[in-house]
């Protein structure tokens, strides 16, 4: 590690990040800070960068400009071993991504056994205890496919959190779920948050960000339009677009 | 056909289109019904041309199905004490789809390298060999490697059949490294995304996420190019090779009766249409199977 890093530093930080895909320009200068075991919840209309925003973060998007340090650690430095990067942050999707032809188990175990070299008894345990954690027991042994939509993203939380990560992604992982199932998946994140797990979560779930948020960011065309705690920024948007915004959704 | 048997066809229920063309097309024209006529031309064929020997030899020459009959062992296992025929050609088409699958799995891979020289290297290999007539492959494979190599004081030999066999090889090859390139297209970026963000490095996720997913896709093309790969044995014999065709020939020669041609000929090609059938019809049921899967 190049810079020390200590917890009363932030834990990400983004600095004036700009992120073309050939002409169009995505990111337009987004500057945030997350500390440890905060949660933050980045809303906005669509298209507005909030996902790309994400994927920066763990160098699955090159950025064009601007800086993202990670525990102090510049991503986007052509020298920074990505899988290091990527051991200490856990990413959910919202398609879920689990592999079609492993168990819910194994989809869980994987990771630890081949890219961290863990002892696969020890990393059963561990696996056998996330499914636990996350609601799931008795379907260790379902593939992907015999799982609902709900259950599988909450495998898809397993999983990444089986990597013992230091900041957990989530990108929109609600939005393809039924209005039944999306509640099983908050549970899930809301008590990884009371149990001080970083989070930073892209959401629609205007309720729930409100709910579980320490600071929300508002995006919209490329830049960052407004923050502030839950509190203030769902009562008291000074901005127009915001307003505009949360009538349409709230 | 009847009124009743064209009711039939138009109330039967439509088989799905199959979503592999290439293997759909080929498949299709192999039914049940097919296997009938082939095998009812061949024997009204040995039949009628038994008769006429009857009619114009007398009882002096074999009949036509005693000839056969006579001449099915050198063309099925070749010549005594010597391996051939019909035996050597399925010899051949295993070694060769062997070879070309482990190659085209490897060149496979380069069509999909992040290195960009690597991928056009491979891109144009498998071109040339797509696009070439399988016949002046084998000509060229046959001219261009010696008949034995020496490793220091050890000699290799390297016999026709075998240089025949790398000559079928080469297109097999260029064509599962195509079926390899479409298989790992086919399967979700997602796929690719999730593995990414677990850590996995490019090769883990090829060999353990990717890869595995792909094998159910690949495996009826590959099967279809195993049936082609099969029909396509009898080439060897331009090269002076005792596989089937060569020993069908070198038994008409030592006939000289012309009443022999059709019925030996067709012999050999029901041969080969009782082993490549079911091969068709077991690609159809695994297409089928992993189409409603995946």
């Amino acid at each position: 590690m190049t810079t020390a890093w200590t917890p009363d530093q932030p834990i990400v930080g983004i600095k004036d990040v700009h992120k073309s895909f050939g002409p169009i320009e995505v990111l337009k200068g987004v500057s945030l800070n997350v500390r440890k075991g905060e949660v933050v919840c980045i809303i906005g209309p669509s298209g507005s960068g909030k996902s790309t925003l994400l994927r920066c973060i763990n160098a699955l998007v090159p950025i064009n400009q601007g800086s993202i340090k990670v525990e102090g650690q510049e991503v986007h430095d052509p020298a920074l071993d990505k899988l290091e990067l990527r051991k200490k942050v856990g990413m959910v999707f919202q398609s879920y991504n689990l592999f079609p032809h492993k168990t819910a188990l194994e989809n869980v175990m994987m990771a630890p056994i081949h890219v961290l070299k863990r002892p696969k008894e020890e990393v059963e345990a561990q696996a056998r205890g996330l499914i636990k954690k996350v609601r799931l027991e008795g379907k260790e042994d379902a593939y992907p496919g015999e799982l609902s939509g709900g259950q599988q993203q909450r495998v898809a939380i397993a999983r990444s959190l089986a990597m013992n990560p230091d900041i957990m992604l989530f990108d929109e992982v609600t939005a393809a779920l039924d209005p039944e199932t999306v509640k099983e998946v908050l549970v899930t994140i809301r008590e990884l948050a009371e149990e001080g797990m970083t989070c930073m979560l892209v959401t629609h779930e205007m309720g729930f960000a409100r709910e579980v948020g320490d600071h929300i960011y508002f995006t919209d065309r490329g830049i960052i339009v407004e923050h502030g705690p839950p509190a203030t920024f769902f009562t008291n948007a000074s901005d127009p677009r915001t307003r505009a915004f949360l009538s349409q959704i709230l | 056909m009847s009124a009743g048997g064209n009711s039939n066809l138009i109330l039967a229920p439509v088989a799905p289109p199959s979503s592999q063309g290439e293997t759909g097309f080929l498949a299709s024209a192999f039914t049940p019904r097919a296997l009938g006529i082939a095998l009812g031309l061949f024997a009204s064929v040995a039949l009628v041309s038994e008769a006429w020997a009857q009619l114009v030899a007398g009882g002096e020459r074999l009949g036509i199905l005693a000839t056969l009959w006579k001449w099915a062992p050198l063309v099925l296992i070749g010549p005594p004490r010597e391996f051939g025929g019909f035996a050597l050609n399925i010899l051949v088409s295993f070694l060769a789809m062997a070879i070309g699958t482990v190659s085209g799995l490897v060149l496979g891979l380069g069509l999909i390298s992040k290195f960009a020289p690597v991928r056009s290297v491979s891109w144009a290999i498998t071109q040339f060999f797509r696009n070439s007539p399988w016949l002046v492959l084998l000509f060229f494979v046959m001219l261009l490697t010696p008949f034995q190599f020496r490793i220091g004081g050890l000699t290799i030999p390297f016999p026709a059949w075998f240089k025949a066999t790398v000559g079928l090889a080469l297109p097999v090859m260029a064509n599962v490294a195509e079926i390899v390139r479409g298989a790992v297209n086919s399967i979700p970026t997602g796929q690719w995304e999730s593995a990414e963000s677990l850590a996995f490095s490019r090769l883990q996720t090829l060999w353990r996420i990717i890869l595995p997913q792909c094998v159910k896709r690949m495996i009826p093309p590959w099967m279809n190019w195993y049936a082609i790969l099969t029909m396509s044995t009898p080439l060897i014999s331009i090269v002076g090779v005792n596989d089937a065709m060569t020993l069908t020939q070198d038994a008409l020669a030592s006939e000289q009766r012309t009443d022999l041609l059709m019925p030996m000929y067709g012999m050999l090609l029901l041969f080969f249409f009782v082993y490549c059938y079911p091969i068709a019809r077991w690609t159809i049921r695994l297409e089928r199977k992993f189409a409603v899967r995946i």
